[in-house]
């Protein structure tokens, strides 16, 4: 079992396929698997369908998906950090389906759970609520929501040992494991491969039973909004 | 009308909502001066959640420390806490769907008097989208609204019914404007306090929505 490529167009070697459901990790620009990103954009497979709580930023990330006309549809709770993205939407080019962000967490959940379908109270009685089944249990109405199950899954954490088990760092956790868990196949790129047994077990954040492949490399960790504040003078 | 009141200020809204905040609650603030009421939580131990995934959120770094691996939910570099922990999206969500959050502060565009909250889109401009607003309204214990009473042509934002798509139906509890605290009870709102210089004369008269009691 060999699980380590060395670079993400070898990683994702005979898994792309036009018209393919694709789970992203990521929230923002932070936690973003932008190697198989640009390695999906080269290869120039099309008609995917995305889900990913947000579609990145011009010329950054998913953004880079939008600009080939690559994408013909995304599932994400906000995306309203992209030019491109509502150009392409407004003129018809591009299908989005809004989830809210707890709901697209949970369906991704869900399908690496192996549950098609779940009841949530988030929503019911406004337009994320149409054409969906309404059920009251214990006198509160909720709907009927799906789980995902992506035929490939792209995600990005800290380390990994060659074993898949992963380790991600602060709030770049993200989407990153429910992306990870809803997908046939799921490749993993890392800032870090470590040997085996030097990740404390009981540290390991997502098992590698999830991980099919993963890769090594630089990543750029482009910031979306900087936000500091001054050093008080002593 | 509007322009003989005196009312409160953003700061003075945010450090209002603050006095909602009691000693070790979790609580979930959204963008713009519900972000502002940290400033005014003073020793009480309260914990805040970023929904992309962050319990212990801490302030904003120095220039030169920010991390791109910890942002908040407006995906502001931030920095975190010895209390801090970090999760992932499912969980994050699952604690706000599961009512383990005491109270989510967030802004409105409108506000019905039997609690229907839209905050989230207005057809026919830039649909952004709701992000985890649907998800705190429906799963946290108590949904406080800090808005300003009245739009840009002064008409009420608390409306007998929303016009705009709505983000939660009959979700909110309690509504902190510039006018002052009106709470959501069966019939309409009540109000609870006024703001500096608003009489409940000036509060009712800039009020779509039924006002009870």
């Amino acid at each position: 079992m060999q699980k380590v490529y060395s670079n993400a167009d070898e990683a994702l070697d005979g898994l792309l396929k036009d018209g393919m459901l694709i789970a992203a990790g990521g929230f923002g620009l932070c936690g973003i698997p932008e190697l198989l990103i640009d390695a999906i954009v080269k290869s120039g497979v099309k008609d995917l369908t995305v889900a990913s709580n947000n579609a990145g930023v011009d010329g950054f990330g998913l953004g880079k998906l939008l600009d080939t006309k690559q994408i013909k549809k995304m599932m994400s709770s906000y995306v309203g950090e992209n030019a491109e993205f509502m150009r392409q939407y407004l003129s018809g080019e591009l299908e989005l389906e809004f989830n809210p962000q707890g709901t697209l967490a949970e369906r991704m959940r869900a399908g690496g759970a192996g549950i098609p379908g779940f009841y949530t109270k988030t929503g019911v009685g406004t337009q994320i609520a149409e054409g969906k089944e309404v059920k009251e249990f214990d006198g509160e109405d909720y709907i009927l929501e799906r789980g995902i199950f992506a035929d490939l899954s792209i995600v990005k954490a800290w380390k990994a040992d060659d074993t898949g088990n992963l380790v991600f760092r602060k709030t770049a956790r993200n989407f990153n494991p429910p992306a990870a868990m809803c997908g046939r196949v799921c490749v993993v790129e890392v800032e870090e491969i470590v040997p085996r047994g030097s990740l404390d077990p009981d540290h390991i954040h997502l098992p590698g039973i999830y991980v099919h492949r993963i890769i090594q490399g630089e990543h750029e960790k482009r910031i979306e909004q900087r936000t500091t504040r001054k050093k008080e003078t002593a | 009308m509007a322009g003989e009141m005196k009312g409160w200020d953003r700061n003075q809204m945010a450090a209002r909502a603050a006095q909602e905040l009691e000693d070790g609650m979790y609580v979930n603030l959204g963008i713009g001066i519900p972000t502002l009421v940290a400033n005014y939580v003073g020793d009480k131990d309260i914990t805040l959640q970023s929904e992309n995934g962050m319990l212990g959120m801490g302030p904003f770094p120095f220039e030169g420390e920010e991390d791109p691996d910890l942002i908040n939910a407006g995906k502001q570099t931030i920095t975190e806490l010895a209390r801090t922990s970090y999760f992932d999206s499912a969980m994050s969500f699952g604690m706000i769907r599961g009512g383990k959050i005491a109270a989510a502060i967030l802004g409105a565009m409108e506000v019905a008097e039997n609690g229907d909250l839209a905050n989230w889109m207005i057809p026919g401009k830039l649909v952004k989208g709701m992000g985890g607003a649907m998800d705190l309204v429906a799963g946290v214990g108590r949904v406080i609204v800090v808005m300003d009473h009245t739009n840009k042509a002064g008409e009420s934002k608390l409306l007998k019914q929303c016009s705009l798509p709505l983000t939660g139906k009959g979700v909110v509890n309690r509504i902190i404007t510039n006018l002052g605290v009106l709470d959501v009870v069966p019939g309409g709102l009540k109000i609870v306090e006024t703001a500096d210089g608003v009489s409940e004369g000036d509060l009712r008269a800039a009020t779509e929505a039924t006002i009870v009691g």
